[in-house]
């Protein structure tokens, strides 16, 4: 399943990718972060710590106009998603005033 | 020796700077890694192309970069910190127990002879060492898991191993500092440590004299003398000739005994360099004059260096690892201020000019000499 990513410039720049990118992944959280990580093995630990594999603190997901961030990261991505209509959104959230 | 090569890590990026060996005219180069925190870059002195860098960030955590062609080029090596052992505790600000969490690099160190050997320093503490080039990471769990661990407790920059000296000929010997808990030495390659303090005086824990608890800022070897330490501590400068058994204060007629930094000269093991800060609560030099101080006599007696720095209205820091040397024949001495010069002396610290002037905050210099 192709679902589409859109990245935030720190990590395209560490990808060495374009702002968006197609994947083909389970439609979850995991499934997105697990194959981005594995087509750009540079983003490993980026997103999740590496030891807790929880998400990093000032990462977001937005999709459909929605915070997924604090969702299971194993529940369905939105099905306009999953079907590569809209993107998922990674996101450095605003900080540092 | 055909010239210098200053890496300069940054609040926002890392610079590499480069010289012929008259070290007037420079090229400046970057920024590398733009909008990361780079706490450290090191070059490889077995291999002066391969050169470690520590990009980090609040986002997206941290990054390891390596280039092999000098500082042209990188690429991202393993980032993987993850303790060797469950974690425990360590004392936090106030007084409670708090589980060692990684957060970031402080601090690269790359063996003087073997390209693919490097070490780091992290916070929360711990030493991790790469044998593969920096691919993967390997904790030397034991200095963590020292039996003083729960009592170790963050400096204001957090709880991290800042310093690692190896020494030259004798790999099971490395000693390393920590804020706040002090300096440990192994004999053994990094699975035994112990804490080796002996003569630190330190006012702000409750015990002065404690074995483990002092804040040290920085330490520094010349390599024709390994059993000679040299010290900044939070308060004092100090000197070890015993491979840190014993210390002992050679702060002297110094302005001020608080700093970051501490360096010794390439050709003259009693020539040290030291940048005084007014005090902890004031992070900028004394009476707004930047003043290097140097002691050609191993410290005690100390001599204000101030051709070419600003001697009014200046109130800049200079960080722990913002201090480096070369090792031309007239020994060159580079620092680097949070409010973004570089300045470099051709003539042991005579005199200095700054490279460049408006770089983001400068959290660390090193220097190759090529």
């Amino acid at each position: 399943m192709s679902i589409r990513v859109v990245l935030p410039a720190h990590l395209r720049q560490l990808a060495r990718s374009e702002k968006e990118i197609s994947l083909d992944a389970e439609p979850t959280q995991r499934g997105v972060i697990d194959a981005l990580e594995q087509r750009y093995p540079a983003l490993r630990g980026t997103l999740r710590d590496p030891a807790t594999g929880q998400r990093r603190a000032f990462v977001r997901f937005y999709a459909c106009e929605q915070d997924l961030s604090h969702e299971s990261p194993d529940r369905p991505l939105p099905a306009a998603v999953a079907q590569g209509n809209e993107a998922f959104r990674i996101i450095g959230a605003m900080a540092g005033g | 020796m055909s010239g210098v090569r200053v890496l300069v890590g940054t609040r926002k990026g890392a610079f590499v700077l480069t010289s012929d060996d008259r070290r007037r005219d420079w090229q400046v180069n970057g920024p590398h890694f733009a909008g990361w925190e780079v706490y450290h870059v090191a070059g490889s002195p077995a291999d002066p192309d391969r050169i470690w860098a520590a990009p980090s960030g609040g986002w997206f955590g941290q990054v390891i970069q390596r280039s092999d062609d000098g500082g042209r080029t990188w690429d991202p090596v393993g980032n993987d910190f993850s303790y060797a052992s469950p974690a425990g505790e360590h004392q936090w600000y106030d007084g409670t127990l708090r589980p060692w969490e990684f957060s970031r690099v402080w601090h690269l160190e790359p063996s003087a002879t073997d390209r693919d050997l490097v070490y780091a320093g992290i916070q929360d503490a711990a030493l991790f060492r790469s044998s593969d080039g920096g691919e993967s990471w390997h904790e030397l769990r034991g200095l963590r898991e020292h039996g003083s661990g729960p009592e170790w407790q963050p400096g204001a920059g957090g709880l991290c191993l800042h310093t690692i000296v190896l020494h030259p000929s004798d790999p099971d010997r490395i000693v390393v500092a920590i804020s706040a808990a002090g300096v440990f030495r192994t004999d053994d390659g990094g699975a035994t440590w112990r804490p080796i303090n002996q003569g630190l005086l330190s006012e702000g824990i409750p015990s002065p004299a404690a074995e483990v608890g002092h804040c040290v800022h920085n330490l520094t070897m010349h390599p024709a003398r390994p059993n000679t330490l040299y010290m900044q501590k939070h308060w004092d400068v100090m000197r070890s000739d015993d491979a840190g058994e014993h210390w002992r204060e050679i702060s002297g007629n110094l302005p001020s005994d608080f700093g970051f930094p501490i360096a010794v000269h390439a050709h003259e093991p009693e020539t040290v360099y030291v940048v005084p800060i007014t005090s902890d609560s004031h992070h900028f030099p004394p009476d707004g004059k930047l003043r290097v101080y140097r002691s050609r006599t191993g410290g005690d007696e100390w001599d204000a260096l101030t051709d070419g720095l600003p001697q009014q209205n200046c109130y800049v820091d200079v960080l722990r690892d913002a201090m480096a040397v070369d090792t031309l024949d007239q020994c060159g001495v580079y620092f680097g201020t949070t409010g973004g010069q570089v300045y470099a002396s051709s003539d042991s610290g005579d005199s200095w000019m700054p490279i460049v002037r408006d770089l983001p905050a400068v959290l660390s210099v090193e220097v190759q000499t090529l």
